[in-house]
C-alpha cells in the first residue's frame, strides 16, 4: 500500500466522522494559534519597549573622568581621539553639569542644572530647536555668553514667551539666549525640558575649575555601544593607568536587562501554549487509541486479507498526523488573523513571528506522529484472529 | 475467462504430485494457568490441488484452529505446516500477511466486508496490499464482480445489500487475487436456504473449474456438498475421507 492510499484512507476516516475529528483538532487549533498569538503579541511589546528606550539614548556612553595634577584627560586629545575612531563614534561632546540659581529680572529659579557643552551636542542627542540657533565652536572659543533653555525655563522665567536675544542671569552673569529647545516632554520640571545649554568653555570657569570631568559619546549605531566601551576604556587607561578614575556607562546593560525580561516572558507564555498542544496531542492520541478499538474488525479483516504491521501502521499514523496537521494550519491561520486584530486594539506592532509558525506547525505534526504512533502501533499488532473475532 | 480457468486448471493438474497442503503432527495448545488445553492434538492432513475437502466438527472441536492455521492466520504450536511448499508453521507476522494475501482467499461466515468501503473498494483490497496499480485493481475487482453476478451493485455500500449480495461481493474479494486456496468459513451460516444454495453451487462452480476450495462447517448437510469430508473431534481427525463413505459413516 503506498503513501497516496494511505492519505485517501485518512482523509475517508476523517470525513467521516467528522464532529469527532474537529473536536480534536481544536485542540491543536487552539495550542497552535495561542502559540502563535502570544510569542507576536510578546514581540510586539518587546519592540515597542526596546524603541521607546531607544529614544533615551541606546547609542550613547557616557564617560566620567576625575582628573589628577599629574593624569588628566584634555578636551582636545579627546575629539582627536573620536576622529580616529570615526567608524565607531559619530562624535562627542564635553558635558559640564552644575546647579545654580537662574534669574529674569526678578523672577527666579534656583538649584537649575545648566549643562556647558559642545557644538555636536544637539544632534548627537537627536534634539531640535523651536527657534534660535545651537552653541557653535566660536561661541566655545569665544566664551560667548549665550545659552539655550527648553520651554519649562521659558515658561516659568517668561511666561511661555520668550524670544531670542532676551536675557537672563546664571549664577549672576549675563547670558543671552540665542536658540530655545523643542517642546519635548509638556513643559514639566525635571523633564528633559527643565534645561539650560552653555558652550562648555564657560561652564568650566562657572563651576570654578578648568576641568572637564564628562563627555557623552554617541555611536554611530547602537550596536557598537559594546564595541565603542571597548577603545574607550582602552584609551583612559591607557591616560589614567587606574581603573578607578574613570567610568564608562551606557544603556545597554539596561538593554540587556529588558531584553532579558521579555524573552524570559516570551519563554513562558509559549510554554504555557506549549502545555497546550502537548494536552492536544494527549487528546489525539485518546481519539486515536479509541478508534483502534472501535476498528478492530476492520483492522482484522484488512490484516486477514493480507495487509502487513507497517500497512496498518501507516493508515493510523498519517490519520493521526492529518488530524493534527490539519489544526495545525487551521490554528496558524487563526493566530495570524487574531494577532493581527490584537496588535491593533492594544497599539502594539504585533506581528506572528514565522519561527513561531514554523515550531507550532513542526511541533502539531510532530505531535501528531508521535501520539498516533502508539495507538497504531497497538492496531498493527493486532492478532487478526482475534480481531476478527470481534463484533 | 473460460480460455483463462482452462489455462489454470493444466497448472493445477500438474501440480498435484506434491500436496498443497501438508499438516505434519499439528499441535496447538493454550495454556490458562495449569490447565492444558489441546485445540489441535496430533492433525496430520494432506489437500491436493483442485480437492474440495469439508472440514467438520461440533463448535469446540477444534475445527477453527485448524482452519486458523490452514488459513495462515496463525501458527501451531507444535508440527510443520507446508503450504505450496512453503513452511508456514514458522512464519512472523509479516510474511504470514504475504501467504494470506497471495495464496489464500478467505470466505467468512459474517462476509466482512469494510462497511465504509464499497464494494468495489472492498474487493480491490487484496490487490491493494499486494502493491497491483489502481487500474489493473479496478480492472479485476469488476471482472471478479461479474463473475459472481453483482458487476452492477459495485459501487454499492454493503448496508445497500443483501446478505446473498454481500456473500457474493465476499467471494469475489477471494477470487479476486487468484488464489491457489478458497478457505470458506461458515459460509452459509447467515443466509436462508436459498441463496446458501446459490453460494454452494457457485462453490461446487468454481471448483469445477478447477479451484481448490476448503470448506469449514458444523452442518454435516453442508459437509456433503463437498468431494471429501474431514472430521474433527477433540483435536483429533476422527474421519477422513470420500465424501460417500462419510454418508455411510453417518447413517
Amino acid at each position: 500500500m503506498n503513501i497516496s492510499q494511505a492519505f485517501k484512507l485518512a482523509g475517508k476516516s476523517i470525513i467521516g466522522s467528522k464532529m469527532r475529528s474537529f473536536l480534536t483538532m481544536l485542540g491543536m487549533i487552539i495550542g497552535v494559534a495561542s502559540v502563535i498569538i502570544l510569542v507576536g503579541l510578546v514581540q510586539g511589546v518587546t519592540d515597542y519597549v526596546l524603541s521607546t528606550f531607544a529614544d533615551l539614548g541606546t547609542n550613547i556612553i557616557t564617560v566620567s573622568v576625575t582628573n589628577t595634577d599629574t593624569r588628566y584627560v584634555d578636551v582636545d586629545e579627546i575629539y582627536e581621539f573620536t576622529e580616529e575612531n570615526s567608524t565607531i563614534f559619530q562624535g562627542v561632546t564635553p558635558t559640564v553639569s552644575s546647579r545654580y540659581t537662574v534669574k529674569n529680572g526678578s523672577t527666579s529659579l534656583t538649584d537649575k542644572t545648566v549643562t556647558g557643552v559642545g557644538e555636536d551636542y544637539l544632534t548627537l542627542n537627536s534634539l531640535d530647536l523651536s527657534s534660535g540657533r545651537f552653541i557653535e565652536y566660536a561661541d566655545i572659543k569665544n566664551r560667548y555668553n549665550g545659552c539655550v533653555i527648553g520651554t519649562y525655563i521659558e515658561d516659568e522665567l517668561f511666561v511661555g514667551n520668550a524670544s531670542l536675544g532676551n536675557t537672563i542671569k546664571i549664577n549672576g552673569q549675563i547670558y543671552t539666549i540665542i536658540g530655545i529647545q523643542e517642546e519635548q516632554a509638556d513643559s514639566e520640571e525635571s523633564s528633559k525640558d527643565d534645561c539650560i545649554y552653555i558652550p562648555y568653555s564657560n561652564a568650566t570657569r562657572l563651576a570654578g575649575s578648568s576641568d572637564i570631568s564628562s563627555y557623552t559619546f554617541a555611536m554611530k549605531d547602537p550596536d557598537y555601544v559594546v564595541q565603542g566601551e571597548d577603545v574607550l576604556d582602552k584609551y583612559l587607561y591607557g591616560i589614567m593607568k587606574n581603573e578607578d578614575l574613570y567610568t564608562i556607562t551606557s544603556m545597554t546593560e539596561l538593554l540587556d536587562t529588558v531584553n532579558n525580561m521579555t524573552n524570559i516572558l516570551s519563554s513562558v507564555l509559549s510554554g504555557i501554549a506549549g502545555i497546550s498542544l502537548l494536552v492536544a496531542g494527549i487528546g489525539i492520541m485518546n481519539i486515536m487509541l479509541v478508534s483502534v478499538v472501535e476498528r478492530t474488525k476492520e483492522i482484522g479483516i484488512r490484516k486477514a486479507l493480507g495487509a502487513k504491521r507497517r500497512d496498518i501502521m501507516s493508515q493510523f499514523v498519517i490519520e493521526a498526523a492529518a488530524i493534527s496537521t490539519i489544526g495545525g494550519i487551521i490554528g496558524i491561520i487563526i493566530g495570524i488573523v487574531t494577532t493581527n486584530i490584537l496588535g491593533n486594539a492594544f497599539n502594539v506592532n504585533a506581528a506572528p513571528t514565522i519561527s513561531a509558525i514554523m515550531l507550532s506547525f513542526g511541533v502539531s505534526a510532530a505531535i501528531g506522529i508521535g501520539f498516533g504512533y502508539m495507538p497504531a502501533n497497538k492496531a498493527a499488532k493486532l492478532n487478526p484472529i482475534d480481531a476478527l473475532r470481534n463484533d | 475467462m473460460i480460455g483463462g480457468s482452462l489455462a489454470m486448471n493444466e497448472r493445477k493438474i500438474e501440480e498435484t504430485n506434491i500436496p498443497l497442503i501438508d499438516l505434519i503432527d499439528i499441535y496447538k495448545i493454550y495454556k490458562t494457568g495449569n490447565i492444558e488445553v489441546r485445540a489441535n492434538d496430533g492433525i496430520n492432513l494432506q489437500i491436493f490441488h483442485g480437492e474440495f475437502v469439508a472440514i467438520v466438527g461440533k463448535s469446540g472441536s477444534g475445527k477453527s484452529t485448524i482452519m486458523n492455521i490452514i488459513g495462515a492466520l496463525d501458527v501451531p504450536t507444535e508440527g510443520r505446516y507446508i503450504l505450496k511448499g512453503q513452511d508456514v508453521s514458522k512464519m512472523k507476522d509479516d510474511e504470514l500477511a504475504e501467504v494470506r494475501n497471495k495464496t489464500i482467499g478467505f470466505i467468512f461466515q459474517q462476509y466482512n466486508l469494510l462497511t465504509k468501503q464499497n464494494l468495489l473498494e472492498n474487493v480491490e483490497l487484496p490487490l491493494l496490499y499486494a502493491g497491483v496499480g489502481k487500474k489493473e485493481r479496478k480492472r479485476l475487482a469488476m471482472d471478479a464482480l461479474e463473475r459472481v453476478g453483482i458487476g452492477e451493485k459495485s459501487k454499492n455500500f454493503p448496508n445497500q445489500l443483501s446478505g446473498g449480495q454481500q456473500q457474493r461481493g465476499s467471494i469475489a474479494r477471494a477470487l479476486v487475487g487468484n488464489p491457489s486456496l478458497i478457505l470458506a468459513d461458515e459460509p452459509t451460516g447467515a443466509l436462508d436456504s436459498k441463496t446458501s444454495r446459490e453460494v454452494l453451487d457457485f462453490l461446487q462452480e468454481l471448483n469445477a473449474e478447477g479451484n481448490t476450495i476448503i470448506l469449514i462447517t458444523h452442518d454435516r448437510t453442508i459437509a456433503e456438498e463437498a468431494k471429501r469430508v474431514v472430521k474433527i473431534h477433540d483435536g483429533k481427525i476422527v474421519f477422513d475421507g470420500p465424501v460417500e463413505d462419510y454418508r455411510k459413516q453417518v447413517k
